[in-house]
């Protein structure tokens, strides 16, 4: 059979959709919601939790996103932890993330959250200009951000992401990189960086402004540019760029997203939440009522994957890493050759220097990077 | 059947302009007259197409009987023939009129006289046909009807006093419509003891009768079994059946007669047999002469037609044959296309025609289209005398042999409120017109004239007049014929390769113009690839302009989409297959759609 090293490995996303207030540029679901609603779901979520135990699988790490998980009262957080300690076999120092928001947390909050077992936190940054971020409809300025960081270091966070992004409107290649200074000049600097682009996506505010003409975005020579100034930056400050977004300083990779991109299996829980289990994809269904009558059976877009779309997610997910993808563990997987099966794509694309080929593993290039999906639609088979 | 009264029939058509309800009131004349119930009448009886439909316009001619009781308790057969309402069908127009002993001109009671009013109520007077006016959407709040009457009487020159004032769409004073058809139109003539003429003013092709012939009888008679015998194209068949038109459907009967109209089927397998304007006589004792006004109808608009799929060329090849069962003014011949493979040079009546046979080839077979940019028929002198007619423009000969070249000319008439009147002159100044005149219809509105060349106004001319008067010009043209011209064909290289789908012939004045906005246009069209490509118009070999796509810069998402990795496929996936909806030329990928694109380019939007 199908050897793998994820093999009994579980990984658990828990999504909580609920924010203060929604970020111009976000479309993932997420919105603004009474108490008696957050109250609702989180019952709700703690059922789904509850309900779907695997008890024979070590859950190797946790994670809380949104939405803004800390716009929900604490003992909800409280209470999903236990849930996952009583139901599943929790990993002797798993990693267990939860996404914050400045604005949204206090000492108090952080040190509760430190004490349920939460090991890291992703606090959404964005930016270290507070004009910056009120155009992008960021509710914090960066003063919430340096109280938010210091307080989680008093409660004991020793492993710390910050969300940053780059293309903003009103960015400069000067305020983006003083942002990062700041960011690296924070006592302790955080062990992981994630640096992200700003992409106008269909149905949010900026798309629309966009299509007025509304929104003056840095243009694609220009996003480019901070991309890898961004990395060169973290670069000198020893951040390892071990994937297309992600930084991190050594033995701080983000296990949970490592997982998505080697295809570990995992289970999300909580409305629209995306779930791989012995090679099914599914998706909880989107519709918040319905989820909160019935949160066990909202499966959709339930997909056995046959075996070439597991080599095409194996090829497309490991090449956004820049260990990129193995031809050991690819024949260990399928049993044949990775060069056997996509030796006009590689080939092709070694020829125009996006891909380079060691004859083990195959990496995307530095211009490879910036052309990532036209690389990765190539091993569409 | 018992044999009809000839004096109890009216044959007539409806003229108006565009939008002023022609076809609604065609629908309340056979609501009124009783041959259907509300029920069965679908929103326009007689525009049975789904195209002509969606565009409000009527394609091909069609015909119904209907009868009606008038209140000198007399029972009247109305034959109403519909008539085509756009300028690249005028011929059929005319034909369609001539089978006609009267028609009623519909004008709106707020807009009043439109370019497309005067030129079909004249080619109507010039048919001889007695014309009655009819004044609709009176219930408008901007309704004048006096003004419009008396504009009717200005400028026309017809008596209009008593004309109806109607509402078509909310069924007001139908009565006096029917009643006035009955008074004011002339029964026919001619007697059904003379040889057999009729007049063919339509035809369709129908899998189980084959072609159906749409004519009026003027003189004689025709039944099953006549030999009859189409004197312009020669062709002989025994007649299966005649009969009349029910609304959308043919009822059979024993016998059309002088001054009657209906059909007739003979196991006619194509249409070209059946050319509209021709004469049907009965082959064994024939009429001396047809009917006047016959004439070939010519494709004045000419453009490539590729499979976007280059595998479905057999069933491009097998949808315009049976197109052009059902229209004859259609026609086509296979031809090849370095950066489009295999296709057809199509021939249209107009750009209009073009469109409906290009979305029907889309919609009822489902065909992925690529189009080359439309052009005319050029005539191209060359030096040993030899004259071509230049459909292609990858065709024309080398320069060195031309001695020179002739471009069509059309006569046309714009009527425009006079605020307008500048900027319409401009444009046609732009286009290349050669202003004849301009007269005052009344205090506010002006009928400009001018000669264009056709050239200039088969792509964007209309869209670009109604931009630049806020929709109020109309506009209606002839050809007038061939004019010497300082023509050259504009070439387009896409990474220093000929595009042979991209050519097209231009006058010399213009190429630079044209050419920098091709290169401007295609530059938006053509995604970046891995290298910068670029893009230029050239005449005789000489760059005129220059624009590049740079290299693509980037194509990654450096954003989260945590754990669906099915979003991300999908995207990717897209990615993918819009890649395969590309022409590839040399290395360069070419959207399909650029193909297109190009055709718009008047930038005063």
């Amino acid at each position: 059979m199908i050897e793998n090293k994820n093999l009994g490995k579980l990984e658990l996303y828990i999504h909580i959709p609920f924010c203060v207030q929604k970020c111009k540029y976000c479309d993932f679901l997420s919105a603004p919601a009474s108490k008696q609603v957050q109250n609702a779901y989180m019952e709700a979520l703690l059922s789904e939790i509850r309900g779907s135990a695997v008890p024979d699988r070590k859950v190797v790490s946790v994670f809380i996103g949104g939405g803004t998980p800390s716009v929900v009262d604490v003992e909800w957080i409280l209470d999903v932890m236990e849930a996952i300690r009583n139901h599943y076999l929790l990993e002797e120092g798993a990693e267990v993330t939860m996404e914050v928001n400045p604005g949204t947390v206090t000492a108090k909050s952080l040190a509760r959250y430190r004490a349920a077992g939460v090991n890291r936190l992703s606090i959404g940054c964005q930016s270290c200009h507070d004009a910056e971020l009120s155009r992008i409809g960021r509710i914090h300025d960066h003063q919430a951000f340096l109280d938010t960081y210091r307080w989680a270091r008093e409660a004991g966070f020793n492993n710390i992401n910050v969300d940053l992004m780059s293309a903003l409107p009103g960015q400069t290649l000067e305020s983006l990189e003083d942002t990062l200074h700041k960011i690296l000049s924070l006592v302790p600097p955080p062990e992981h960086i994630s640096a992200y682009s700003l992409i106008v996506e269909e149905g949010t505010p900026f798309y629309e402004m966009q299509k007025r003409g509304e929104l003056t975005l840095p243009d694609e020579d220009m996003e480019r540019e901070m991309y890898w100034r961004t990395a060169d930056i973290l670069k000198k400050y020893r951040y390892e760029h071990y994937e297309i977004s992600n930084y991190a300083r050594e033995s701080y990779q983000c296990r949970h997203n490592v997982g998505y991109w080697t295809r570990r299996d995992y289970l999300g829980f909580g409305i629209g939440a995306a779930s791989l289990y012995e090679n099914v994809r599914y998706k909880n269904a989107d519709d918040l009522a319905a989820y909160i009558k019935n949160p066990l059976n909202c499966h959709t877009q339930i997909q056995k994957l046959g075996r070439e779309e597991q080599m095409e997610e194996e090829m497309f997910l490991g090449l956004r890493l820049s260990l990129g993808v193995s031809g050991e563990r690819f024949r260990e997987i399928f049993g044949v050759s990775m060069w056997d099966i996509y030796w006009e794509q590689i080939r092709e694309s070694v020829e125009e220097g996006l891909l380079e080929d060691d004859g083990r593993r195959i990496v995307l290039t530095k211009r490879g990077v910036d052309l990532a999906n036209y690389v990765m639609a190539k091993f569409l088979l | 059947m018992a044999s009809i009264d000839q004096s109890k029939i009216r044959n007539f058509c409806i003229v108006a302009h565009i939008d002023h309800g022609k076809s609604t009131l065609a629908d309340r004349i056979i609501e009124k007259t009783g041959l259907l119930t509300s029920r069965e009448m679908q929103a326009q009886v007689l525009d049975n197409m789904d195209l002509e439909r969606e565009r409000g316009i009527t394609i091909k001619a069609q015909s119904v009987r209907t009868v009606y009781r008038a209140k000198d308790g007399e029972e009247y057969i109305f034959n109403l023939i519909d008539t085509p309402g756009h300028v690249d069908f005028n011929y059929e127009v005319s034909r369609s009129l001539a089978a006609c002993d009267g028609a009623i001109l519909v004008v709106d009671a707020a807009q009043g006289i439109e370019a497309q009013t005067l030129a079909n109520v004249y080619l109507a007077l010039d048919h001889d046909l007695d014309v009655f006016p009819v004044i609709n959407k009176i219930d408008l709040p901007s309704a004048e009807p006096q003004r419009v009457i008396e504009e009717i009487e200005d400028v026309i020159g017809i008596e209009a006093q008593d004309a109806p004032l109607i509402s078509a769409k909310n069924g007001i004073n139908i009565e006096e419509v029917l009643e006035q058809i009955v008074t004011k139109i002339p029964a026919p003539k001619g007697s059904s003891d003379n040889p057999l003429q009729a007049l063919i003013f339509d035809s369709l092709y129908d899998s189980y009768k084959g072609v159906i012939i749409f004519c009026r009888i003027m003189e004689g008679t025709v039944k099953k079994g006549t030999n009859i015998r189409m004197m312009a194209t020669g062709a002989v068949e025994e007649v299966v059946e005649v009969g009349y038109f029910g609304a959308g459907q043919f009822i059979p009967c024993e016998e059309l007669s002088a001054g009657m109209v209906g059909y007739i089927t003979a196991s006619i397998k194509n249409v070209k047999d059946t050319a509209v304007g021709d004469t049907v006589t009965d082959n064994d004792r024939p009429c001396d002469k047809p009917l006047p006004g016959y004439k070939k109808v010519q494709s004045m608009v000419y453009c490539g037609m590729y499979p976007a799929d280059g595998a479905k060329y057999p069933d491009l090849r097998d949808a315009l044959e049976k197109l052009q069962l059902n229209d004859a003014s259609l026609n086509y011949e296979p031809e090849t296309s370095i950066a489009l493979g295999f296709g057809f040079r199509c021939g249209f009546l107009g750009l209009l025609h073009l469109e409906i046979i290009q979305e029907r080839l889309e919609r009822e077979y489902n065909l992925d289209l690529v189009t080359t940019a439309p052009g005319v028929i050029y005539k191209v002198h060359k030096t040993n005398g030899e004259v071509i007619e230049l459909t292609n423009p990858s065709n024309l000969p080398d320069p060195s042999v031309i001695e020179f070249m002739e471009e069509p000319i059309v006569s046309a008439e714009i009527m425009v409120t006079s605020e307008f009147i500048g900027s319409i002159m401009e444009l046609c100044q732009e286009r290349r017109g050669r202003y004849l005149g301009m007269e005052y219809i009344e205090g506010t509105r002006a009928l400009l004239k001018y000669d264009l060349p056709l050239n200039e106004i088969i792509y964007d001319f209309f869209d670009a007049l109604k931009s630049r008067s806020r929709g109020y010009a109309s506009f209606d043209y002839d050809i007038k014929g061939y004019e010497e011209s300082k023509l050259v064909k504009l070439d387009i290289l896409i990474n220093r390769e000929e595009v042979d789908a991209l050519s097209f012939i231009v006058h010399a004045d213009s190429a630079y113009e044209r050419g920098r906005k091709m290169c401007e246009k295609l530059k938006d069209e053509i995604p970046r690839h891995l290298f910068e490509i670029p893009i230029q118009a050239a005449v005789g070999g000489k760059v005129i302009a220059r624009e590049t796509v740079k290299a693509m810069r980037k194509d990654v998402l450096a954003k989260c989409y945590g754990g669906d990795i099915t979003r991300k496929k999908k995207l990717l996936e897209k990615q993918k297959e819009g890649k395969k909806r590309m022409r590839q030329i040399g290395n360069v990928e070419i959207p399909q759609k650029a193909f297109m694109s190009v055709l718009k380019l008047d930038d005063r939007k």
